[in-house]
């Protein structure tokens, strides 16, 4: 199998051997991951280079192109001839003013609220995570290489993708979950018509199956033997909000980690954009957020380690429940590497950082976003994170996947006739019993305790 | 004592296309010795110049990953079933 690519190939992350282009993730040699490289000026040449001005050229062929994370083709690893179709990505990035103000704390509320933006793939199209711009990718090279059938492990959100993007092209779809996973995702995935295997372990143990199933069977597994090609996806989330924020990088980005890969993708992609010139080159300090109970690369980065030492995962953040994962070294790499830091939050904490960010800008995310809000709070309150600085929180998805673990918080409201009286009653004893709720984060920034 | 040691596809090219093996190694380190002479072309893709085993790769032992067993301490018994597995993240990040 192969397809005729030119200005990109697969390259050993670690010895550089390459691989041309083909369904593969690691390296034969020395069994590191596989990267896709690129040949930049061929993608200058592409966007508009020996014009007059070429930053400006090269900015408007974007510009000018469908408001899709396909607007930033030519840094993708897309077969010859592909044509989208779907239009994913280019999610919305705006200002989180009261979040802000919440992080921040009352004497920098206003400087905060001027610099904290949200990044909101809990609205990426077409399943409601950030997975649709990665399988988008690898389910591309999966038609190019000739591939019936599609596969993956998933924690959730990855298995709705597939299944979505795999009806829309037509392909088959094989997803293996933990069996344990939220009610919503597995619904999610059986909708499209794939076919589901729930298997009795953690995705640790899924991920393992998969990479022995994918030995045996001749599928597109785009986590195993597409890996490369799909990770690419990720980079789109960093091209919009540079193109979001006016072709400029941000000071600090704050990132929910699983395996790891979205991080140092972000990372990549704002660093292709300085490489084009397309932004202004400038250090971006990558910090990651995971949730306590499953954090081997949060504990690596304050342990001071480059290695990850697995964990059993025990945490209702499922989405990022991947106590082994591949690319944490790569991750903790990124981390250091930029002056950034890693946190983690408890259960209760991604509960209260869910309800927070609900609460003050109207968004409803995920557990994984739960953690996200939650770092970023331990962060501001750490002077990791100033006030004046250009801060993006990363959420990548959406809340109605995991009502499961807002259950018993919110009281059934009695039913009252539909009488005006018995509305002023009713309003009178509702004011009279309650004050006005404030989240554990928010009272505890407030009260400036260190959670 | 036996244990069963299955080899992934990826390194196969260097077992003369052997996927499996059976042996008596009672610990991690007598597996790869074991390794290292019936398969003298492996070695280099198990461990690295320090004579670490490979960051990328990772060793289960009945579906459990060694290192929640003890890794190189783990005395193997009858009967396990060890697989050499590269190592591959996924889930949402």
């Amino acid at each position: 199998m192969s397809t005729d690519q030119t200005h990109y190939e697969l390259r050993c992350r670690e010895c550089g051997r390459r691989f041309g282009n083909q369904p593969r993730s690691i390296c034969e040699e020395c069994f590191s991951p596989l990267e896709v490289a690129y040949d930049y000026d061929w993608i200058r040449y592409l966007l508009g280079e020996g014009t007059i001005d070429p930053v400006r050229t090269m900015r408007e062929r974007i510009t000018q192109r469908a408001p899709s994370m396909w607007r930033y083709s030519d840094l993708l690893p897309l077969p010859e001839g592909f044509e989208p179709r779907l239009p994913v990505g280019f999610t919305p990035l705006f200002r989180a003013p009261q979040l802000a103000a919440k992080l921040a704390g009352n004497g920098e509320a206003r400087t905060a609220a001027q610099n904290l933006y949200i990044k909101n793939d809990a609205v990426c199209l077409p399943t409601l995570s950030f997975k649709d711009r990665v399988v988008a990718v690898a389910l591309a090279q999966a038609r190019a290489f000739g591939f019936d059938t599609v596969a993956c492990s998933s924690t959730g959100n990855l298995a709705n993708a597939v299944a979505a993007h795999a009806a829309r092209l037509g392909l088959k779809a094989w997803i293996f979950i933990p069996a344990d996973l939220e009610p919503a995702k597995i619904l999610g995935t059986q909708v499209f018509g794939a076919n589901v295997v729930r298997i009795s372990g953690s995705y640790d143990q899924v991920n393992r199956l998969c990479s022995q199933i994918a030995d045996e069977r001749n599928w597109g597994f785009v986590n195993v033997n597409l890996r490369p090609y799909y990770s690419e996806g990720s980079k789109t989330v960093g091209f919009e909000i540079a193109e979001q924020l006016g072709w400029r990088l941000p000071d600090n980005v704050v990132v929910p980690m699983a395996g790891g890969s979205l991080i140092i993708k972000i990372k990549k992609a704002f660093d292709e954009l300085s490489k084009l010139g397309l932004v202004e080159e400038k250090p971006v300090r990558f910090f990651g957020g995971q949730a306590t109970g499953c954090s081997p690369i949060s504990t690596a980065v304050k342990t001071g380690n480059t290695e990850i030492e697995p964990q059993k995962p025990a945490t209702i953040a499922r989405s990022l429940a991947i106590g082994n994962p591949a690319d944490g070294h790569y991750a903790i790499k990124t981390i250091k590497g930029t002056g950034g830091w890693s946190e983690d939050v408890s259960d209760p904490e991604v509960i209260d950082s869910i309800r927070l960010l609900a609460e003050t800008e109207g968004i409803f995310t995920e557990t994984a976003g739960g953690v996200t809000v939650g770092c970023a709070a331990k962060l501001y309150r750490q002077d990791r994170i100033l006030a004046e600085e250009t801060t993006v929180l990363c959420i990548t998805g959406n809340g109605l996947k995991t009502t499961d673990v807002l259950a018993g918080i919110y009281e059934a409201e009695r039913p009252i006739a539909p009488k005006l009286t018995e509305f002023e009653k009713y309003l009178e004893e509702t004011l009279a019993a309650s004050k006005p709720r404030q989240p554990e984060v928010a009272r505890e920034a407030a009260a400036g305790i260190a959670v | 004592m036996s244990i069963t040691v299955q080899i992934p596809t990826a390194l196969r090219r260097h077992t003369a296309g052997v996927g499996s093996i059976t042996c008596a190694a009672a610990n991690l380190d007598q597996l790869f010795s074991v390794l290292d002479e019936q398969f003298p072309a492996l070695k280099p893709h198990l461990r690295d110049d320090s004579g670490q085993i490979r960051r990328f790769l990772s060793v289960y032992v009945n579906e459990e990953d060694i290192r929640f067993l003890g890794g190189s301490d783990y005395a193997f018994q009858d009967g396990d079933e060890v697989l050499l597995v590269p190592s591959i993240a996924g889930g949402t990040n």
